[in-house]
């Protein structure tokens, strides 16, 4: 085993760097632009970063970074609605955008000797947009149609939105991303265009390109188009930091549903507020310990030994721009409670803070990162995401690059130790979904034939 | 037998293409498929790829829900054990086999095939341990009782967890509705009745049946030469036994007549499903269908029918249609979600999208964009060894000519209007298409 994960740092180590040179520049007007070379294929992956997601909003207009991400796409006088996505079409491209609690980004992927194309399209919208409330009333009534598809209709999302709401009483952590249903419905095109012009600028902005490409010539077609936007004057968010948790929160969603669900968390640091550089990291491994595939605890113990669960996870994001959550979740075996699946859960966590975790399953953990370090190559697309999440809080895009070294530099002793700090019932919030009775039924319709097949 | 195939897209079409603001370069990057059938009858499908230290395997089988034969699930259930307890190993000591070398090893099922895939360094202190994982889930799974046992009933949650969403349900309604006594009607995974039933004698004559050499097909891509390739095959499935391979499956019968069918499911959207049988794989009118349901409701953000149902309107947030070839014909699928009370009219606005273009079919210039997208977009599609390792599955499973990927362009070229409306009238009648209608009350 040890021979084997030093021969894998040694690969890890040598292949990274040859595999991909990254190039970082900036313009006049702040815009930075990051070029990863990579040129396997004959493509090329653009995506450009706003630093605005829904941890930038406040009560009343949550949501509205995402709704603004959706009006992106509804022109400018340049080019009017609908002909940004003609154009990226019949250059052979596929595109879209995501917004998060910390960022907004668009991308397309297109063959390489398209990329101006997508500059020179995403340089006008960054400023040029043309915000009108014909387009605004038909696209906020998607929104609210993917807020009932994602959200409203699904019992664990609208388990997870409660618990996040929950947890949090102050940070902006707690807003859901889609926003509120009333918000939504009370959502003006004002408040769009005042966002838009808050953060929409290029020196809120991060242009990431990876593929098949020569980084100067990126950085001459960058200045060409995105030189001439004017810069913002940009004020940050407010920390809005969480105030300290007195005690273990307990809610219940009840909501039709067929299967019982609990998810809980503890609050913990992420890599942008940790006092002690190493605790983000094992706090990762400890994730994987718990959850790092088949062979974690969770699937080994819970799912495969006691069979309490029916599936049962863990999960942690160090890149997060505020202090998060650790979480817990699973859905009970048929003959288990949620209250003994929750048992089973702290009684695996208890074991961590009482006892290191073995040798074998640290050497498995960090096995697993170097591979997936390798793997994640053969995604340009992936790539790019890398650069721009860590950017887009403020991190270092380099920082990408140190998670393997981090993560094997972690101990035993200090993923007993993060377990012991964090894991604490003060710092938890737990939910659970009770489930109402489906009612589901068959109502056959007036035309409705059975079996209507022939040849 | 080996056949190497190494062509480039030199030339393609530039005379249509002139237009272009630029216009496409000879794809150099056009992966060279090397084909060859084992001793005992494996079809094995090779790319070399040295840029990465990794492999990637995909061992398919014709063995999925199709071959149930009265028991749903049972397909899936052999393909859930298979890395359950192999050659003595229990689940968790496979599991942290390959995890403990950084490989990823997974099994699945779906209609008409079931696969076993792992992804791996090259490295051979990696590689080899990690074959040998492989081979023993292929050769030599378990099928233990306990394992069984415990599988079953999480499988018993997921099938209750999936009448949760109103989307599945839609989906499973629409595709008993479409194919009726077809084998491609039932759930893959199941019903709580079915699966209940299950008995591992029965998942054990599965395996031995379906699991055979020649019923299985082999993809390979990554860091390895021909010979390394062909010794890595030998080293996993040389001892599968020859079998036979799986009897066709018998072919679609068409839909004679409209037909509706309304779940009530307490949720505030309603979710539709329309369609009917469309094409397989190897259709002759592949090329024609494809083109013209990409203009239809197939291009992403840029479509009719994303035009008229969420542009337009803002109905819905998600509008699509697409065909999934399958070795008989897969569904012909046009799916959105309305809030409940905006039902009638996104239906209203879906169907006469449909019966306008099987009428008129494309204009001239949505054809030009469609094939602009479609061909423009070809390096993309090869970009990396992942989406290459399903193009050799799809090619090697369904006998699709060495050449398919070289000529995809071409042949898109070659689509004309008149083509596309010809194959729409033949194959496609929204007058005899099946609507599932899964949602609450408005």
């Amino acid at each position: 085993m040890r021979r084997l994960l030093a021969a894998g740092l040694l690969l890890a180590s040598q292949l990274l760097p040859a595999a991909g040179v990254v190039h970082e520049y900036q313009l006049d007007n702040g815009l930075k632009l990051i070029v990863k070379e990579d040129h396997r294929a004959p493509v090329v992956i653009s995506q450009v970063w706003y630093k605005v997601g829904a941890s930038y909003e406040h009560d009343g207009i949550t949501g509205v970074s995402h709704v603004l991400e959706h009006m992106m796409f509804k022109g400018t006088d340049a080019h009017p609605a609908g002909e940004f996505s003609r154009i990226i079409s019949e250059n052979g491209g596929s595109e879209n955008a995501f917004t998060s609690k910390d960022y907004t980004a668009y991308f397309q992927k297109l063959e390489k000797s398209r990329l101006p194309i997508s500059f020179e399209l995403e340089a006008d919208r960054m400023r040029n947009l043309n915000l009108q409330d014909e387009e605004f009333q038909k696209e906020i009534k998607v929104v609210m149609e993917e807020r009932r598809l994602r959200t409203e209709d699904k019992p664990t999302a609208l388990t997870y939105e409660q618990f996040g709401a929950t947890a949090f009483i102050s940070s902006s952590v707690r807003i859901p991303t889609i926003g509120w249903m009333n918000d939504l419905e009370n959502m003006q095109l004002d408040d769009l265009q005042r966002w838009y012009e808050r953060w929409y600028a290029p020196n809120n902005a991060i242009v990431v390109v990876v593929g098949d490409v020569e980084p100067d010539e990126v950085f001459k077609l960058a200045k060409k188009y995105f030189v001439s936007l004017k810069p913002e004057v940009i004020m940050p968010p407010k920390p809005r930091i969480e105030p300290p948790q007195k005690g273990r929160r307990d809610i219940t969603v009840r909501a039709p549903a067929e299967v019982p669900y609990t998810i809980m968390g503890y609050k913990a640091p992420v890599l942008a507020t940790a006092g002690e550089r190493w605790e983000p990291y094992a706090l990762e491994v400890l994730a994987n310990i718990m959850d790092g595939g088949d062979s974690s605890r969770f699937t080994r113990d819970l799912v495969r030994g006691s069979q309490v669960a029916s599936s049962a996870g863990a999960g942690y994001d160090l890149y997060d721009r505020q202090a998060g959550l650790f979480l817990l979740d699973g859905t009970p075996a048929g003959s288990h409670s949620v209250a003994e699946l929750q048992e089973a859960l702290f009684r695996q966590v208890r074991q961590l803070q009482d006892e290191p975790v073995t040798e074998a399953e640290l050497s498995r953990v960090k096995t697993t990162v170097v591979a997936n370090a390798v793997y994640e190559l053969d995604s340009a697309f992936y790539q790019a995401m890398k650069i721009g999440q860590l950017e887009a809080v403020g991190l270092d895009w380099r920082l990408a690059d140190e998670y393997v070294e981090r993560i094997n530099a972690v101990t035993a002793a200090q993923v007993q130790a993060v377990a012991k700090k964090y894991l604490v019932e003060e710092a938890l919030t737990v939910a659970r979904l009770d489930p109402l009775p489906m009612e589901t039924g068959r109502q056959p319709s007036a035309n409705s034939s059975g079996g209507a097949h022939g040849h | 037998m080996v056949t190497s195939i190494t062509k480039s897209l030199q030339g393609l079409t530039a005379a249509v293409l002139l237009s272009w603001l630029f216009v496409v370069p000879a794809a150099s990057a056009m992966p060279a498929i090397q084909h060859w059938v084992t001793d005992n009858g494996v079809r094995v499908y090779f790319v070399a790829a040295p840029e990465l230290p990794m492999v990637n395997i995909n061992v398919t089988f014709a063995a999925g829900s199709a071959r149930d034969d009265g028991h749903a699930g049972l397909a899936n259930m052999t393909s859930t054990l298979l890395d359950m307890g192999a050659a003595g190993l229990s689940a968790d000591e496979i599991a942290s086999r390959a995890e403990s070398l950084g490989a990823e090893l997974a099994t699945g099922s779906a209609r008409d095939m079931a696969w076993i895939t792992l992804r791996s360094l090259s490295d051979a202190a990696y590689l080899q341990p990690a074959l040998k994982l492989l081979a023993d889930v292929i050769n030599r799974p378990d099928f233990n009782e306990k394992d069984f046992a415990r599988e079953r009933e999480r499988t018993l949650v997921a099938i209750r967890r999936s009448e949760q969403s109103p989307a599945t349900v839609a989906e499973y309604t629409f595709f008993s509705s479409v194919y009726g006594d077809h084998p491609y009607a039932p759930r893959p995974g199941g019903t709580i009745e079915s699966v209940s039933a299950l008995q591992l004698d029965r998942i054990k004559a599965f395996y031995k049946r379906y699991y055979v050499a020649n019923n299985a097909v082999f993809s390979i891509i990554g860091d390895l030469d021909r010979k390394a390739a062909g010794q890595l095959v030998e080293q996993v499935i040389a001892q599968l036994p020859a079998g036979k391979r799986a009897a066709a499956l018998q072919s679609v019968p068409v839909l004679t007549k409209a037909q509706e069918q309304r779940v009530y499911h307490p949720s505030t959207q309603t979710h539709v499903r329309m369609g009917a049988p469309g094409m397989h794989r190897g259709d002759p009118d592949y090329f024609a269908l494809y083109v013209g349901n990409h203009v239809l409701g197939g291009g992403g953000l840029v479509s009719r029918l994303f035009e008229e149902v969420r542009e337009k309107r803002g109905l819905s947030y998600s509008v699509n249609s697409y065909f999934s070839p399958m070795e008989q014909n897969g569904p012909y699928l046009f799916s959105l979600q309305t809030r409940n009370d905006q039902l009638d009219e996104s239906l209203l606005v879906m169907r006469e999208t449909l019966q306008d273009f099987v009428e008129k079919g494309p204009t001239k210039k949505e054809l030009i964009a469609s094939k602009k997208n479609i061909t423009g977009g070809f390096p993309l599609r090869i970009a990396s060894n992942s989406s290459i390792l399903d193009y050799l599955t799809v090619i090697g499973f369904y006998d699709l000519p060495l050449d398919y990927l070289e000529v995809f362009n071409d042949r898109v070229m070659a689509v004309t209007r008149q083509q596309i409306i010809d194959a729409f009238q033949r194959r496609v009648s929204p007058d005899t298409m099946a609507t599932i209608i899964v949602g609450g009350d408005s």
